[in-house]
């Protein structure tokens, strides 16, 4: 079990201010991860850096067996290299119905010409059908994403995650604005796609996080406190004290 | 395939039913063809608005759906009308002075008939030298290409340099802007060897054709250009359904989740952004022989400026919009600038048209982006929502 992706000794400051300090997580393939902290801890940061639109000021972002640095690569590259991320803000693009959101995610070839040209796979319908039966929203194709619930655009940035097929997924604050019910399926979503990819899960809530029954990594003030199983990093003492006792 | 894009998008159908239908019915009513109940002058005026229609819906690609609020793309259809018109004037100008030359004794040499040729265009800027920009002046063919390549090729370079930097919204803006005053300073220059602001004049006298009459030549032009606006409006329905359209529409309302999903948008924008400015060079190019003339203060900014008030009225974001917007506005700016429209008195002071219009369409320009951000092409949902209901 070799490492997916290693990132190390990463710092990066807004005007003076460090929001990642010497942060280092390693992540394998296939595994699935919890991040959690309190606010303002760079969770979010971290995927900011992983996916490119934050250029860290030190440290290395490592991908894949080749060992390739992310640092030089656009956002696209790197999506393209197989990193899907999912937003804290659930950002769909509202306009469109979810067909079209989900067929935008769905692994296809990218460039302006082939999409043109139309140059997609033949079976779009039938992985969209099958995307949209797992996130519950097969009556909703046709509908306009704008018009969904919170929740339901949600599943739907899932099921886009999904689409993309990435080796890893970034995950942010996937829970917010669900129900007990909505919450249990998405557990079941992410430890199902976890079993032959990564998984990065950033989430507050502590009954989600046990579901997920996996290895977490604490974030505090931009690095990394404690990391080990849920019930060793909850006795952790500084753990305690910054996050759980307050 | 065919079937299904119609199938698909049944807008394409209703559109080009109507412009044939009103492509037919003006030749009907035309001098060359009919009952002259429409004067050639009339005829050239639609056949522009035509042209203008086309650069509208080239403007609505760029900005209602790929979010680029270009301010250049007037000046790319001036770049066109620019191209052929420097055949034009080149190859009508020799056609004269051949003709004049042909009583001398001595049969003119090569030298003459080029320098004769030079000193009528280039006269009214005192000079006789041909300038280096017209070597392919001879050529309609290079010329042709030119209408499409010049456009194209500053759209992508300035294109490549924009995009690559990430500059965007009003900053985006502001740059077309200056790109377009840049260009429209050089074109008024002496220097530049395009006649200054005297501009490219008599473009409506076609060469070859002397023994056509202007009323039937217009009513060619009237027909190229509807048939140049129903091809663009095919090209631009193809471009902006489906999945490329998707794309280009998720990347105006973000564009930065969409590179998340592993689209290179500056690739799609530079794409569209260079389409649609050689789209505008081919309007250009069919609309100035219709003007006659062609001068610097066409490419100024104003002119793109106005280019996006009309697609803003028609409605962006919908093709049939921009193609009203152009339409309904042209048509209406010509009628009320041109002392069509009666003076209204109001006893202490009395409203010109002339000077007001433009106040009048600052002020339908704000009430549209205040009270309908959807422009004319909104009342087409209304109906249809009628339509459903009852
Ligand atoms: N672009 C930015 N400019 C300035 N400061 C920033 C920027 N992005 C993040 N920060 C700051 O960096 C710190 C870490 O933010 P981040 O969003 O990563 O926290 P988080 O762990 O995701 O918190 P939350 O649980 O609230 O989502 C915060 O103090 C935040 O204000
Ligand atoms: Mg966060």
């Amino acid at each position: 079990m070799s490492a997916l992706l290693e990132v190390s000794g990463v710092s990066v400051s807004f005007d003076g201010f460090k929001a990642i300090n010497n942060l280092s997580i390693q992540v394998a393939e296939p595994e699935l991860r919890a991040i959690i902290g309190p606010n303002g801890a760079g969770k979010t940061t971290f995927m900011d850096i992983v996916t490119g639109k934050t250029k860290p000021d030190e440290g290395y972002v490592i991908w894949g067996e080749k060992s390739v640095s992310l640092l030089g690569m656009s956002e696209s590259q790197i999506a393209q290299a197989g990193i899907g991320r999912k937003f804290q803000k659930p950002t769909v693009f509202e306009a469109q119905t979810v067909r079209e959101n989900i067929t935008l995610a769905l692994k296809n070839p990218r460039k302006p010409l082939d999409l043109l040209l139309n140059r997609a796979a033949l079976d779009t319908e039938e992985r969209v059908r099958a995307i949209s039966d797992e996130i519950g929203l097969s009556d909703a194709l046709d509908q306009t994403s704008g018009a969904l619930s919170h929740g339901q655009k949600q599943w739907l940035e899932i099921g886009m995650l999904l689409a993309q097929d990435p080796r890893l997924l970034l995950v942010d604050e996937p829970a917010a604005g669900m129900s007990a019910v909505e919450r249990e399926k998405t557990t079941d979503i992410l430890v199902h796609a976890a079993k032959t990819r990564a998984v990065i899960v950033v989430e507050h809530d502590m009954d989600f996080v046990r579901r997920l029954n996996c290895k977490v990594t604490v974030l505090h003030q931009g690095s990394v406190l404690a990391e080990g199983s849920l019930d060793h990093v909850t006795k952790n003492k500084d753990v305690v004290d910054v996050y759980l006792g307050r | 395939m065919n079937n299904s894009f119609i199938a698909k998008n049944p807008s394409v159908l209703w559109f080009l039913l109507g412009l044939s239908l009103f492509t037919v019915l003006v030749s009907i009513l035309s001098e060359a063809a009919g009952t002259a109940l429409i004067s050639t002058s009339f005829l050239k005026t639609l056949g522009k608005t035509l042209c203008l229609c086309l650069v509208a819906i080239a403007m609505d690609v760029v900005w209602g759906y790929c979010g680029i609020l270009s301010l250049g793309h007037f000046a790319f259809f001036g770049i066109g009308g620019y191209a052929i018109g420097m055949w034009l004037m080149y190859d009508r100008t020799k056609d004269i002075v051949v003709t004049s030359l042909e009583n001398n004794i001595l049969p003119p040499t090569p030298d003459e008939i080029t320098t004769a040729i030079g000193s009528q265009i280039f006269g009214v800027v005192g000079s006789s030298e041909f300038p280096v920009i017209w070597a392919f002046s001879h050529s309609l063919t290079l010329q042709l290409l030119a209408v499409v390549l010049v456009p194209g090729l500053l759209a992508l370079v300035f294109g490549w340099l924009a995009f690559r930097s990430r500059v965007t919204g009003v900053y985006l803006s502001i740059l077309t802007q200056a790109m377009t005053l840049a260009l429209s300073l050089y074109f008024f220059q002496n220097d530049t060897g395009l006649r200054g602001n005297n501009g490219l004049s008599g473009l409506q006298n076609i060469p070859g054709l002397d023994d056509v009459s202007q009323a039937t030549l217009s009513l060619w032009f009237f027909w190229a250009s509807a048939f140049a606006l129903g091809s663009g409006y095919l090209l631009f329905v193809w471009m902006t359904s489906g999945k490329f359209g998707s794309v280009i529409r998720a990347i105006r309302d973000n564009e930065a989740r969409v590179r998340f999903l592993g689209y290179h948008v500056e690739s799609y924008k530079l794409f569209i952004f260079t389409v649609t400015a050689m789209v505008a060079g081919v309007a250009g190019a069919l609309y100035y022989p219709q003007a006659g003339i062609i001068n610097p203060a066409e490419i100024a900014p104003i002119a793109s400026i106005y280019l996006a008030v009309w697609v803003a009225i028609g409605g962006r974001g919908r093709l049939y919009g921009a193609v009203i917007g152009a339409a309904v506005v042209s048509l209406m700016s010509s009628w009320f600038t041109g002392g069509g429209a009666p003076d209204i008195n109001l006893g202490i002071y009395v409203i010109n048209w002339t000077d007001w219009w433009l106040v009048l369409l600052g002020l339908t320009f704000v009430a549209v982006t205040l009270f309908f951000p959807k422009g004319i092409g909104g009342l087409f949902d209304l109906l249809a929502r009628k339509g459903k209901q009852s």
